[in-house]
């Protein structure tokens, strides 16, 4: 394992992208299949599950380093991230020993699954005194289920393939559904992955392809050039999936390749709908009275393991399809945009719920089609796709041989007021950089400032700093690891979508709330008003 | 904590005072008399009419704040100042770095300044000093820090330099000019390679070596030749961190040497190859080590993590309080945005 937590460490403290392929290179030239399959799998972004509650991890560290909750809290909130806090705050390990990184997952840190708490407590305590601190740090955040590393796929892959000698494209297609919770990794999936011999993409017969990404246009869009070579659709906020028909079987995958296979019960009559060997591409929403629902009814789905009778009369979700990546068995990823688009609908024409064409937008030329763009918000849509018609479906966020671009609408902004801050994670740690903000509420003497959403994205780091200062300045009170300052500071936060929630306190909930600049120059009186998002809501 | 009346030290607007001796310690206004425990610009600053510092820093207070009516004390030596008992005894912090004890009617009072338990080339060790009442800092005062054995640390930068040379390219450390970049010089090996020092580095090795305190042979940008710029290690302030000082060392590693290094968030925000973790702050250990060397059973806290360490020392049954100061507060943005000394004041 001291391989794969320096693997990491490396992965962690570089953001040379040479750096960190050579890094990933070296290991996996010389790493164990059964220990190359799960290292994979998590620099893929799979996650076991959390074996441990974080409390018992908590208590367990907290007896071993000998201190009480308070001293441990405290030392939390400084260093911002729990398993690197447990690292740190233990005593340094007596004798630490080796053993491959497949025999700690599967022998000791699985095996915790389902065990008293007494016995996760010995076990825990004993699997610290035997790391260094890199290790430890490691197997806590596995064991608490939030291993993140900072690697883009593309670079994993660009890695394996330079190891393996295997084809990036080639890999990313078997590397689809790895991460899959329902299969465990192991030496023979992952000789299976690198076999230079098995020249077939399609490992299992439920194998995605990978999905082709969006870019996001900045430019003005004319300098796309002619109208005419560009396939026009509404940017759909839902699921992006991937509907696969193969023989006898149905699967439907994530973006984040999970299996989705009945979470979404009424879209198994697709198999029905869809000839032999089909792979179609769109977004999972909820339809209802003809329209698209916002995204807040599509999460009720998501969080439900159940799916009531209730609940699918209530909120119904189809499948409205964009592209066709295999057709008759075959994969057209290579035909042109418009050959595929056209053979999809032949497929889907016709089509009954819950299967749909994700329909195509037609106006003559750019400025109409900027007219209608201003429609997205009262159609339930983010603006629009533009999809190059003779491009092909590329892997991820390629442009080589075609691109995607989503043309979005511009956020709603609104100038709030920054009530309490938090500090953050990871690089954020020991910088009070998540903030909540308020708006005024109320009239004149009686106004009051009304907290009504979380920010914590769109700040430089230098301008982190400054509003870290600026809260140690203005605190008035502290709660834990909360600061409550003295409204001193006026934010322009940007959002995407507004709606009316009863579970807060301001009767109003924002969708991707972020900031968009900071307003040193305006005063606090200034800022907007709950009635302001309210009339933003009516309006959306 | 509220004052008791017969307090030798408390604090007040303008800095720590003793009213039995009519004078203040490490003080951030203008003051008649200061008393210094070191040179870092919080806690010797310009204005004073008299100062008194340990013989030892005499070097580098001057550097700092240049020609002032200054006395220096050798280590462990008695003054007597309106009837209080003054002396200075070594915090290990930096050179020149004192603890100053004070005694006056039955009670002995020491103000450590900063200071820190490990070793250090370029200084005195820590000197632990009996005494009723132990004023500390607290700029790690939490369990999360522990620091390696120093040995450790320079075998990392040492390694690091090697692989670097080998690979023909120079290693940028980073370090505080006054205090690191001397600890950091004394650890590297010599026969790796040419050592660079940044102007405001040599300036302060200067008033190192005027004070007898051995440093490797460094060379400025200018001296070094084109292919001893591909393998040397430099040392440098963090200010020149992104400037255009270090393009001429083309394709380069650098580093940052500093306790902080400890937290990956810090890490990582800092920017560079490396994160070393070196400070000369006493960790956890060394603070808890330190406060029960001078038996004190009263312990006042004056920076860092003080919340945390007055409740500890409060459970461990110890009398304990804090002292609102300007030291310190926030090393992190102090390594950044502190200005460094030119290299000729």
């Amino acid at each position: 394992m001291k391989e794969f937590a320096a693997l990491f460490l490396a992965l962690d403290s570089t953001t040379s992208t040479k750096k960190k392929t050579d890094a990933l290179l070296a290991y996996f030239q010389r790493a164990q299949p059964a220990d190359a399959a799960w290292a994979l799998y998590f620099l893929a972004g799979g996650k076991p599950r959390q074996t441990v509650p974080t409390g018992l991890m908590r208590a367990a560290a907290r007896e071993l380093a000998g201190i009480p909750e308070w001293l441990f809290d405290e030392s939390y909130d400084v260093v911002g991230d729990l398993a690197e806090t447990i690292a740190h705050v233990l005593p340094p390990a007596a004798a630490t020993i080796e053993l491959p990184l497949h025999v700690w997952i599967e022998e000791r840190l699985l095996a915790l699954r389902g065990q008293s708490p007494e016995a996760v407590s010995v076990a825990l305590k004993g699997y610290w005194n035997e790391l260094d601190t890199p290790g430890r740090f490691l197997l806590t955040k596995l064991i608490g289920g939030s291993f993140r590393v900072g690697v883009a796929r593309s670079l994993v892959l660009r890695a394996l393939a330079e190891a393996t000698g295997i084809d990036a494209k080639l890999l990313a297609q078997r590397l689809m559904g790895y991460t899959d919770k329902h299969h465990a990794p192991d030496a023979a999936r992952y000789t299976l992955l690198v076999d230079p011999s098995e020249q077939s993409a399609q490992g299992a017969s439920g194998q995605p392809y990978p999905f082709f990404l969006a870019h996001p246009l900045q430019a003005p869009v004319e300098s796309l050039g002619e109208r005419a070579d560009w396939q026009v659709e509404w940017k759909w906020d839902g699921i992006r999936a991937q509907f696969i028909r193969r023989g006898t079987g149905s699967w439907l995958w994530s973006r984040g390749e999970d299996l989705l296979n009945g979470r979404f019960p009424e879209l198994d009559a697709m198999h029905a709908l869809l000839p032999d060997h089909t792979v179609l591409d769109g977004e999972i929403v909820v339809w209802r009275e003809g329209r698209v629902q916002p995204f807040a009814d599509l999460q009720k789905r998501i969080g439900r393991k159940t799916v009531t009778k209730k609940i699918l009369a209530e909120l119904p979700v189809a499948f409205l399809a964009y592209d066709l990546l295999e057709a008759g068995g075959e994969d057209v990823r290579a035909w042109p945009q418009r050959r595929r688009r056209e053979r999809l609908e032949q497929i889907v024409a016709g089509a009954a719920s819950p299967l749909q064409i994700s329909p195509l937008v037609e106006a003559p030329d750019w400025p109409a089609l900027a007219v209608l763009r201003e429609e997205s918000r009262s159609r339930g849509v983010e603006g629009f796709m533009l999809k190059q018609r003779e491009g092909r479906y590329g892997a991820g966020r390629t442009k080589d041989v075609g691109t995607w671009w989503k043309w979005k609408i511009d956020p709603y902004s609104i100038d709030a007021v920054l009530v309490y801050a938090q500090s953050g994670h990871g690089r954020r740690a020991n910088l009070y950089t998540d903030y909540t903000f308020a708006v005024w509420d109320g009239e004149a003497d009686s106004r009051r400032l009304v907290p009504f959403a979380k920010a914590y994205s769109g700040l430089t780091d230098e301008e982190m700093r400054q509003v870290d200062q600026r809260i140690r300045q203005t605190t008035t009170e502290k709660f834990g690891p909360v600061r409550s300052v003295t409204p001193t500071l006026v934010v322009e936060l940007g959002f995407e979508g507004i709606q009316a929630s009863p579970r807060h306190k301001s009767g109003i909930a924002v969708r991707f709330p972020r900031m968009l600049r900071l307003r040193w120059d305006k005063p606090v009186e200034e800022a907007d008003t709950l009635r302001t998002l309210q009339a933003l809501r009516q309006a959306g | 904590m509220d004052p008791q009346p017969r307090d030798l030290v408390v604090a007040r607007p303008e800095g720590l005072y003793c009213p039995a001796g009519d004078f203040h310690i490490d003080p951030w206004q203008p003051v008649a008399h200061a008393l210094i425990t070191h040179a870092h610009g919080d806690h010797l600053r310009l204005g004073h009419g008299r100062y008194l510092t340990a013989e030892a820093g005499r070097h580098v207070v001057t550097r700092r704040v240049g020609e002032v009516d200054l006395q220096g004390l050798p280590y462990g030596e008695r003054l007597t100042h309106n009837g209080v008992a003054i002396s200075f005894h070594p915090a290990g912090h930096v050179l020149g770095s004192a603890q100053i004890r004070l005694e006056h009617d039955g009670q002995v009072w020491v103000v450590s300044g900063d200071y820190k338990t490990g070793p250090d080339a370029t200084c005195l060790p820590f000197e632990p000093v009996r005494c009723d009442v132990f004023i500390t800092e607290s700029t790690f005062g939490l369990p999360v820090f522990r620091w390696a054995p120093q040995q450790d640390v320079f075998d990392d930068i040492n390694a690091w330099w090697q692989r670097n040379a080998e690979a023909g390219r120079a290693s940028i450390v980073y370090a505080y000019s006054f205090g690191k970049a001397q600890r950091v010089l004394s650890g590297l090996d010599p026969a790796i390679g040419p050592i660079v020092a940044h102007g405001a580095v040599a300036a302060m090795d200067e008033a190192y070596r005027a004070s007898g305190v051995a440093l490797p042979p460094t060379k400025s940008v200018l001296e070094a030749s084109a292919e001893e710029l591909r393998r040397c290690l430099v040392v440098a302030p963090p200010s020149a961190q992104g400037s255009a000082w270090t393009k001429r060392f083309g394709d380069y590693s650098d580093a940052f040497a500093s306790g902080w290094m400890l937290l990956r968030g810090a890490r990582r925000r800092r920017n560079v190859d490396r994160g070393f973790i070196l400070s000369d702050h006493a960790d956890w250990p060394g603070v808890l080590e330190a406060i029960a060397a001078t038996g004190a059973p009263r312990v006042i806290v004056t920076h860092g993590y003080v919340e945390p360490l007055v409740r500890w020392l409060a459970e461990q049954g110890l009398q304990s309080g804090a002292f609102k100061t300007e030291y310190g507060d926030d090393e992190d943005v102090k390594a950044t945005e502190e200005a460094v000394p030119e290299a000729s004041p």
